[in-house]
């Protein structure tokens, strides 16, 4: 579904990454990780468009992505979430999830000032399908509470809907158990499996060992922004390179 | 939407009954500036407060909708409406050319950019003499007229802003409640995050950019058919700065909140006819008191002040 | 709705004045390489006073990252404070001066304090509107106190003016680019030489870092408001003698000086410099060659390029944003 070639990315005599290829398939999870500095979010950054990579192409369904800006990525289904949740935070909880939409409606200025019939069907399809989403990650009685109010592990649930409510062919999560508690991750693999259920793509960027050995059927490990391995959870536990990098070398 | 709809039918009722109080000829002059500032106060709010966007030089918007509907129609005799159109549709498309490039620059960087074309447009205005009039102004614009109507007095003339003020305030309601305003939010609060779920926030920026020109132009034109007079002098960066603390003193991202701040700003002067010298201080304290203090400008420090006196009031996220 | 009162900029005068002497000294018409020159030199004297109000902005914006809107103010209160202090406290122009420098330091720390050490995490909006909100107060403060009219600044060594390779000078000119001789001097020694200066450009590159380190951030952020006052208030009583100043001389030159600094990249040093050397001469060329009703339009124009183009400045490389 996803193919990651030759990426190389350079910031200035930096290079962060250098020629990291590998393949995502089509609805599996697959999981990042590598130790600090191993350059997995400045390759999320790229797969999502925030910026273009110094080399190398990113390829969905076969279609050359590489430079296509974010929101025209999102139109051909890929969200992302971010490490530290970026949410709305002066508006709702639902309002934030009916951004999510955005791409999947269609009126324009001059439709939603004039309030034309059509724009007031979309509004409630809009609405309906929000709540629907806020449902299925289990914080619809938030709905009208304000964003910025959130306790983090919420924040993060709202993230979830709201890329949810995109309907991705592919949801890349940035390190999405970051800042929660064990109760909390728990829930969270659960709800990951549930999304992979639909068929959507998952890719993981993470630290907790626990839950990507848990839930993640391929694992890719970077370390010093080069691939060092890719495997079955077990192949990447057993394997020699991936351990000394974690523990360090000699 | 009930509830808007109540909110809005009331406000109607409260401009169209007001004249009949206020017999007073010199309130109703005032009055009519009110709702010329009222428009330009929502039409920077779409930018300043929904998307976030700084302008310092809106000003200039509205006085080349009031040059640009002045010129045809004093010195080419062109129909005023017509006019009033084509001003209208060419502010728009210099703001939307404009806007491509201004809008790539974010906070300081933006302010001062939109500062600089304010100050721009203003030197043009003055130096232009021989199509503006220059410093001395431009005289002899005739009145707005509809059938056998002719609108060549404050009366009729607070029916004519206000309908126009309440159509623009109508629509920017319904804008900033839709999938456009929530997007416009989103930006505001986090661009990233918002071109993430799909939203052009490149586009969208300089749509509501045009957008806020567009109603300023056609303040503009109506400011000009009103004075029957303009001259540079009302169009520099003092007004520009009037602007936003009227955006910010009634709260940024509240439509009814630009209304608020247009009213105090445009009365204020007047009730302060004899500490008139005192008028950039005061606006210099409001600013840096309500920005430190009330961000959310009157529209939600009333209420909150409110809800600090009456216990058990529960806090929702609310808009417009 | 306010009216805008017509400002009177240091380069108008300069070329009056100039074009006025030169034409009772000079009888036979002069060369256009003479004009030429003669709009160099009061472009650059004008650049002068545009590199110093720039580098108040740079340097309060490389400790804090605020643009201070108010940095005009401080330039015009420099002079106006000196004329106070001559007229009311019969004060001679020596002690006058300094008072002045001192007066609107105090003034910056004030600022400083009441509005901008209490906002932590202040949107960059916010940041703007009180900036903005703080110079409005200022000039309507000055306005209310000294009213609207424009006065000169006796000069600081007599009007003769000097005639140098067919160029003619005042000797306040001379004064200008003295200032700013050192200034430049003092801000390289300040900055690269001495324990305060080093521990600002290090803020400047990374506040957190900074504070690490054990620097106290905050009083640096408090020093940089303090420079960028008193070299605005200098700036502001150098060129009073010869443009007037008045309440709102501030709004004009405080965007010519910010235009400079972001010529200059918004640099501590040098860069500006040259940045508002740079623009003075074109404003002063394109004024006497062109047209001088859109004389302040140039400026403008020179830095709505330079933003739509290249923000960072003629002098550094681009820089890539991490995220």
């Amino acid at each position: 579904m996803l193919e990651i070639r030759g990426i190389t990315q350079r910031f200035g005599g930096l290079t962060a990454l250098e020629d990291v290829s590998f393949a995502i398939e089509k609805g599996l999870i697959k999981g990042i990780i590598g130790p600090n500095g191993a350059g997995k979010t400045t390759l999320f950054n790229i797969v999502s468009g925030i910026y273009p990579p110094t080399a190398g192409s990113i390829l969905l369904e076969s279609r050359n992505i590489s430079h296509l800006p974010t929101e025209r990525r999102a139109a051909l289904g890929m969200v992302r979430t971010f490490q530290n949740i970026e949410l709305f935070g002066q508006m709702t909880v639902l309002e934030n999830v009916m951004v999510g939409l955005h791409v999947r409606s269609r009126s324009g200025i001059l439709s939603c000032s004039l309030k034309l019939p059509g724009h007031l069907a979309e509004e409630r399809w809009i609405r309906e399908k929000a709540m629907y989403w806020l449902e299925f990650t289990g914080i619809s009685e938030l709905a009208d509470i304000r964003a910025s109010s959130l306790p983090f592990g919420k924040g993060r649930l709202l993230e979830t809907a709201r890329a949810m409510a995109l309907e991705p062919g592919i949801l890349l999560m940035d390190e999405p158990a970051a800042g929660l508690n064990s109760r909390e991750t728990a829930e969270l693999a659960v709800l990951i499996r549930k999304i992979r259920d639909l068929g959507v793509t998952i890719v993981l960027v993470e630290h907790d060992m626990e839950l990507v050995m848990d839930i993640c059927d391929s694992i890719v490990v970077l370390n010093l922004g080069k691939t060092l391995a890719e495997g079955t959870p077990r192949e990447i536990q057993e394997n020699q390179k991936v351990i000394s990098a974690y523990l360090g070398e000699g | 939407m009930k509830r808007e709809m109540v909110k809005f039918l009331i406000l109607t009722a409260v401009v169209l009954l007001a004249p009949l109080l206020f017999t007073g000829g010199y309130l109703m002059n005032v009055l009519v500036f009110v709702g010329i500032n009222t428009m330009l106060a929502v039409g920077l709010n779409l930018l300043l407060g929904f998307a976030g966007q700084i302008s310092l030089g809106h000003a200039a918007f509205f006085g080349l909708g009031a040059y640009g509907s002045g010129i045809l129609t004093a010195t080419y005799a062109v129909n005023p409406w017509l006019a009033m159109l084509l001003s209208a549709g060419a502010v728009a498309l210099l703001a939307f050319l404009v806007g491509f490039p201004i809008l790539k620059l974010k906070g300081h960087y933006l302010a001062m950019a939109t500062l600089g074309l304010g100050i721009i447009v203003y030197i043009v205005f003055n130096e232009t003499v021989d199509l503006t009039g220059g410093p001395s102004g431009l005289s002899g614009i005739p009145n707005l007229s509809f059938w056998k109507l002719t609108f060549d007095n404050d009366f009729k003339n607070y029916y004519l802003i206000w309908g126009f003020t309440l159509l623009i305030m109508l629509l920017s309601i319904n804008l900033v409640n839709s999938r456009i305003g929530r997007a416009l939010r989103a930006i505001h609060d986090s661009e990233v995050a918002a071109r993430v779920m799909g939203v052009n926030a490149r586009l969208l920026k300089v749509q509501v950019f045009t957008l806020s020109a567009l109603i300023s132009a056609v303040a503009g034109s109506l400011y000009a058919h009103t004075m029957t007079f303009i001259s540079p002098a009302s169009f520099g960066f003092h007004f520009s700065i009037e602007l936003v603390t009227m955006v910010i003193i009634g709260g940024l991202g509240s439509i009814y909140g630009s209304l608020l701040g247009a009213v105090l700003l445009t009365l204020l002067p007047e009730l302060l006819r004899a500490f008139q010298d005192y008028d950039i201080i005061v606006y210099g304290l409001l600013l840096i008191s309500m920005t430190m203090f009330m961000p959310g400008g009157l529209v939600k420090g009333i209420p909150a002040g409110i809800a600090l006196l009456l216990p058990g009031r529960r806090r929702r996220g609310e808009h417009a | 709705m306010l009216n805008q009162s017509p400002t009177c900029s240091a380069g108008d005068l300069i070329i009056a004045c100039a074009a006025f002497i030169s034409h009772k000294e000079v009888q036979s018409t002069m060369d256009i390489s003479q004009q030429l020159l003669q709009y160099i030199v009061s472009g650059l004297s004008t650049g002068a006073i545009y590199a110093l109000i720039g580098l108040g902005f740079a340097i309060i914006y490389n400790s804090t990252g605020i643009i201070n809107f108010a940095q005009g103010e401080f330039v015009m209160l420099g002079a106006v404070l000196t004329l106070s202090f001559i007229s009311a406290l019969q004060l001679p122009l020596l002690l006058a001066v300094p008072l002045a420098i001192a007066a609107t330091t105090v003034i910056g720390v004030i600022f400083e304090r009441l509005t901008i050490r209490p906002l932590k995490n202040a949107t960059p909006l916010s940041l703007v509107i009180i900036t903005i909100g703080v110079s409005i107060l200022l000039r309507g403060i000055v306005m209310l106190l000294w009213g609207k009219d424009t006065r000169a600044l006796p000069a600081f060594s007599g009007n003769d003016p000097l005639s140098i390779a067919g160029a003619t000078i005042l000797p306040q000119h001379l004064w200008i680019f003295a200032l700013t001789g050192l200034v430049i001097i003092a801000n390289k020694l300040y900055f690269y030489y001495s324990i305060s200066g080093k521990a600002m450009r290090a803020c400047s590159f990374n506040r957190r870092a900074a504070s690490l380190v054990g620097i106290d951030v905050k009083r640096m952020v408090l020093f940089s408001f303090m420079i960028s006052a008193a070299l605005g208030s200098m700036a502001g009583i150098i060129v009073a003698p010869l443009t007037m100043t008045a309440y709102d001389v501030g709004i004009m030159l405080g965007l010519k000086g910010f235009c400079a600094a972001i010529i200059g990249g918004m640099s501590s040093g040098l860069g500006t410099v040259i940045g508002g050397l740079i623009l003075g001469t074109l404003e002063s060329l394109g004024a006497g060659l062109i047209s001088s009703g859109y004389k302040d339009a140039i400026a403008f124009i020179i830095l709505l390029l330079l933003l739509f183009i290249r923000p960072q400045g003629l002098f550094k490389k681009g820089e890539t944003e991490r995220v």
